[in-house]
């Protein structure tokens, strides 16, 4: 019997993403019964030789080795799955790009030179070929479990990549923007997370990135009338995506407030 | 005994969160070098902290750990409304230490069942024990997924969650939406008891630490997400004069910079709050530590198995008495006005103590930050650990040695990812 093989690596992260696999506490089990997880050194010191059928890929570029690591990792994958923004869009570390790494480098160690890092924290996506990108900060369980589904039996994952409100609207939730006048990223977000905020009565804060053709001007002056400063929502826009195109250059078609 | 030059080399470590390995050198039947090597790629969050809102870095330092990204809130929130001399009410408090019990539960059962319990047992990894003991991984992802359901009915999310924030929360629950909780929690009690009783059972090899201690100690609780600074030794400390007893250093072989204690390496965690603290463990937690022979305190690190799940028992105890007694926070967050000042925050992440320390402009934007992890803190006393354990037992094999040394590692349950991008105390005082 052939049992396919999963592999799961991480590179620059929180370790967020990889644990959503174990927190699958009613699946995990089942999983393991399907395929042979083949390396997953989070959760096992068992190391199985590859190629492998599945390859799931956490964190972003950021250092010379690691750019040469996800090569190999390529390789040796038949399948390869970006899960979370890190390695979707190069994550929160991404700041750098937009940054002086050398500053960065001394601020927080007081011998820089011992430190190998990149300019740039980058996404998978700009080092080799992905199959496909499972967005989120963290990836939604439910995503994870349907993407690994898919893969195993040959099917494209069902992963709708409209916004956040689409889900908001589902879940029969009053609009935190229109009722309490609260800034919400939702209408440019990408869908996923099942609009965890708006259900707190919070704004969206944009973890799944940019959705597919996303309207940014016209949010950004919405956002104005809210209430929010430019450096406001320069800074609202600058976290866990920031380097995703669709957040990154929304500055070129940025409106002033109306 | 070896009259050769022995090199033991484990270049990525498994059951532990983050990038990690190990190198001892033995020469001539001594330990010339035991270095856990740290290679997780910084991150650089204290850099990119600098210059934003005082309200949006809890959301920003959750991202520093997946594992335990609660404690990582909340030692911000706490230094940041300490800054602005903002004070939570008794509810919001309450529901606050219900979040991060949440975060106990499910980071020590992940840690007892998924990365520890294998090394006694004997196998790679819990999905092999479960081939045999499907019942007793069950029993462990049962108690994980109860933490995780507090995490997600409190803070919208397990991982990152989305309704805390400097001031309180977004919305706090009402006690209708806690009343599942607790009947989960009631359940999850006798599991988690069921698991004190399993890990007593495993061998523990003989080792006693003679580090100092360092843990947060509460008036009144035994201390998870605030309180001040106690050593083993005996002095005490507000969590304002971290600084002036701990710095940390680069060495470098690792991007987790090292901590010292007044000079001394000292270790944080499940052992060092034990042992400050064990005697404000709740009546049904005390019992179980006493029915698993722990005494008031704890050194033995391979023995820390049995101490997290004491402290899994005491969580799911707390639990229920705050839901018990829980009073709905009105209104659900306090606003945090934004004035110049610095702050500090301390609480005790799963595997040990965090700090978190910022210094505000008067808009409240971030003039520096500094976080001060636990696996920092404990990387000289894990590196200590493993030059005895190595002296002791030179008459192993190779395999069985560096097996060895992967166990004592993972005694500390280390968090890698947290601890690899952090700032050096004398670069903040430039």
């Amino acid at each position: 019997m052939n049992v396919p093989t999963l592999a799961v690596w991480k590179f620059a992260s929180c370790d967020g993403c990889q644990l959503t696999l174990l927190d699958c506490e009613d699946e995990l089990l089942a999983i393991a019964g399907q395929l042979r997880i083949a390396h997953f050194l989070e959760a096992s010191s068992a190391v199985l030789p590859g190629p492998y059928d599945v390859s799931l890929v956490e964190g972003s570029i950021t250092t010379a080795a690691d750019a040469e690591r996800i090569k190999q990792v390529r390789a040796q994958s038949r399948t390869l799955i970006t899960i979370g923004a890190c390695a979707t869009a190069g994550g929160i570390q991404a700041l750098r790009n937009f940054g002086d790494v050398e500053q960065f480098r001394s601020i927080v160690y007081a011998s820089p030179e011992f430190i190998d890092t990149l300019a740039t924290s980058t996404a998978i996506s700009a080092h080799v070929p992905v199959d496909f990108e499972l967005r989120g900060c963290p990836i939604d369980k439910r995503q994870l479990l349907e993407v690994i589904s898919a893969y195993l039996v040959g099917r494209k994952p069902d992963i709708p990549n409209t916004s956040v409100c689409t889900e908001c609207k589902r879940a029969g939730l009053t609009c935190v923007m229109v009722a309490d006048g609260t800034p919400c990223l939702g209408p440019v977000t990408h869908a996923g997370c099942g609009a965890l905020c708006p259900s707190v009565r919070r704004g969206c804060y944009g973890c799944f990135g940019p959705m597919t053709g996303a309207n940014l001007p016209a949010l950004i002056g919405q956002l104005h009338r809210c209430g929010m400063s430019q450096g406001a929502v320069d800074k609202v826009f600058a976290t866990f995506n920031v380097a995703a195109p669709g957040f990154a250059d929304r500055g070129e078609h940025d409106v002033a407030p109306g | 005994m070896s009259h050769r030059a022995r090199q033991l080399q484990v270049s990525s470590l498994a059951r532990v969160e983050g990038e990690g390995a190990l190198q001892i050198l033995i020469s001539d039947g001594t330990v010339t070098s035991a270095q856990l090597q740290i290679y997780e790629p910084p991150r650089f969050f204290e850099a990119f902290l600098r210059g934003r809102q005082h309200t949006e870095v809890t959301d920003i330092t959750s991202r520093i750990c997946g594992i335990c990204p609660v404690a990582y809130q909340a030692s911000g929130w706490q230094a940041i409304e300490d800054a602005c001399g903002v004070t939570v009410d008794e509810p919001t408090a309450m529901l606050r230490r219900l979040l991060y019990c949440g975060e106990w539960i499910s980071s020590h059962a992940l840690h007892i069942y998924l990365l520890h319990a294998p090394d006694f047992l004997g196998y790679p990894d819990a999905i092999a024990l479960a081939v045999e003991h499907r019942d007793l991984v069950e029993r462990g992802l049962a108690l994980k997924k109860a933490g995780n359901a507090i995490l997600e009915r409190v803070g919208g999310r397990a991982i990152h969650p989305v309704n805390t924030r400097v001031g309180g929360f977004y919305r706090s629950p009402t006690t209708a939406e806690l009343a599942p909780l607790a009947e989960q929690l009631r359940h999850a009690l006798d599991d988690a008891l069921a698991t004190v009783a399993w890990v007593t059972t495993f061998e523990f090899p003989d080792l006693e630490l003679d580090h100092e201690l360092l843990a947060v100690r509460h008036p009144t609780r035994y201390a998870i997400e605030a309180g001040q600074l106690a050593t083993s030794g005996g002095l005490s400390f507000p969590p304002s004069e971290f600084g002036a007893h701990v710095v940390e250093h680069q060495v470098r072989h690792s991007t987790a910079l090292h901590a010292t204690l007044d000079g001394q390496r000292y270790l944080t965690g499940p052992l060092a709050r034990y042992s400050i603290n064990s005697v404000q463990l709740s009546p049904v937690a005390r019992q179980a530590a006493a029915a698993a022979g722990l005494g008031s305190t704890c050194r033995n690190p391979f023995r820390s198995v049995i101490v997290r799940a004491v402290e899994t028992v005491y969580a799911i105890d707390e639990a229920l008495r705050i839901i018990a007694g829980y009073v709905r926070p009105e209104p659900a967050g306090v606003p945090v006005p934004a004035r110049a000042g610095v702050g500090h925050g301390v609480s005790e992440a799963p595997r040990g103590l965090l700090y978190h320390r910022y210094e505000l402009d008067a808009d409240g934007l971030v003039r520096s930050a500094t976080i001060v992890p636990p696996t920092a803190q404990n990387q000289p006393a894990i590196e200590d650990d493993l030059r005895r354990v190595v002296s002791a037992n030179l008459d192993l094999d190779d395999a069985a040695l560096t097996a060895l040394c992967e166990r004592t590692i993972r005694n500390y349950d280390p968090c890698i990812s947290c601890s690899a991008h952090f700032l050096d105390l004398t670069v903040l005082r430039r």
